[in-house]
């Protein structure tokens, strides 16, 4: 078996948004799928801080440091970039504006709720940020986790024990094993799976019934 | 002669209550108004509500104002950032209120108050623990949480310049939440890097209208610490 590495998930995922597209990638292994879209292929990432037009990293030496993305790490813009402030910046998350979020996820229900912010109702000051906004608001979101947890836990569920973040909101999920579709009223549709990886071994690391594709 | 630009940080504080509901710029580093924060520290004022995206770092700024036992109740949407101890220790104890709201719904929720709307209905964290005590209603099938406007007694914001009628104008990432809470507060109060004369800064390019503004203050912060 040859699990995804982080980078061939987000590669995964890159190689699946079309051109055209303005797409939000939350903090964390998300942040890596923009580095994996071909630089032919125009794509318009949003930063909730403001900012749609993100660039990658600068190199040494070019470091602005007035340009922050969500994570706090400094980047650049591309050439039509534009600024808002965070009442604009969210009327486009929350207004339906943004074509995709990509989201870390701690579990992804076969409804498609997702719990990615907290681990119990008593978590030490739990921080939510933006990621209810991006789940009630993207036209569509897509979770990018490891399959199970490191203790072997699975994440895909049947039903999320950990607080939603949104309900029924994810419609794809790219794991180290395999990418899910979450498609209503059928649950979890195997897309691709890794290399090595079967179906029946693919089941045995989650908790919620997986269908092929028909 | 309208003259908005006043000479010290103190003077731009003057008259900031015990009580007040504080509204604070910035994401992270970048557009906090680091000088008006520890000139807050001066001032004096305490039982403070701080709204602000993230709880503070280290042991200065906020996060000293905390400390010091000045902050009564955080109303946040992060306050878990690397280094956020003297929060996290607050809040453990049981001596720091902390509101959680979704970063949007924040935003949203002074926007509404600037704009004379007392509460609204967002999809945002429907059907979550953040919905619990809240009013909620079904529009076209879909479910929808009602919000209340939050409005400030002060707010503190950063920009890179400004006139003497109070315009603002941000660099790069630096408007963040200043502009929507430069129009949020009884009191605005900006710190910026550079005075202006009336008509140096492009109409298109101000952030905030001069109206938000009661009180500017020049001062040398240079870039925005992002280590």
């Amino acid at each position: 078996m040859q699990p995804f590495s982080r980078d061939q998930m987000a590669r995964r995922a890159a190689d699946d948004i079309p051109e055209g597209w303005c797409v939000n990638l939350g903090i964390g292994i998300p942040t890596l799928v923009a580095n994996h879209v071909p630089t032919d292929r125009e794509v318009v990432f949003h930063s909730e801080n403001g900012i749609l037009g993100m660039g990658p990293a600068p190199a040494k030496g070019r470091e602005d440091p007035w340009l922050v993305n969500a994570g706090k790490q400094l980047i650049t813009l591309v050439p039509g970039a534009s600024f808002v402030g965070h009442a604009d910046s969210f009327a486009m998350i929350r207004g339906g504006h943004i074509d995709l979020c990509v989201l870390g996820g701690f579990e992804v229900a076969e409804n498609g709720d997702l719990a990615n912010w907290a681990t119990s109702e008593n978590d030490t000051a739990p921080a939510v940020g933006g990621a209810m906004d991006l789940a009630a608001g993207a036209k569509r979101l897509w979770v990018l986790m490891e399959h199970t947890t490191k203790d072997g836990r699975p994440k895909v569920v049947e039903r999320c024990g950990y607080p939603l973040t949104g309900l029924g909101c994810v419609t794809r999920v790219y794991t180290n094993l395999a990418v899910l579709d979450v498609v209503p009223g059928r649950g979890f549709v195997v897309r691709e799976m890794a290399p090595g990886v079967d179906f029946e071994t693919l089941q045995s690391r989650s908790a919620a019934r997986l269908h092929l594709q028909a | 002669m309208i003259n908005k630009i006043v000479a010290s940080i103190a003077e731009a504080l003057e008259g900031v209550k015990d009580g007040s509901v504080v509204l604070i710029g910035g994401f992270g580093a970048v557009g906090q108004p680091d000088a008006l924060i520890e000139g807050l520290i001066e001032q004096g004022a305490k039982d403070l509500v701080a709204v602000l995206n993230n709880a503070g770092t280290g042991r200065v700024g906020v996060a000293k104002l905390m400390e010091l036992g000045r902050v009564r109740k955080v109303v946040c949407s992060f306050p878990r950032s690397q280094g956020s101890v003297v929060f996290e220790e607050l809040y453990r104890e049981g001596r720091i209120e902390l509101e959680i709201v979704p970063q949007g719904t924040l935003a949203e929720r002074m926007r509404a108050a600037a704009a004379g709307i007392p509460a609204f209905y967002t999809a945002t964290a429907a059907g979550t623990l953040l919905e619990r005590g809240k009013e909620t209603r079904e529009f076209e099938g879909r479910r929808y949480v009602m919000e209340r406007a939050l409005k400030g007694d002060v707010a503190l914001v950063e920009a890179w310049e400004a006139d003497r009628w109070g315009n603002l104008a941000y660099r790069g990432s630096g408007g963040n939440f200043n502009p929507v809470m430069a129009t949020a507060a009884e009191l605005t109060v900006a710190q910026v890097q550079h005075l202006r004369e009336l008509g140096e800064i492009n109409p298109h390019m101000v952030g905030t209208p001069g109206i938000y503004v009661q009180r500017v203050v020049q001062v040398d912060r240079g870039p925005p610490w992002t280590g």
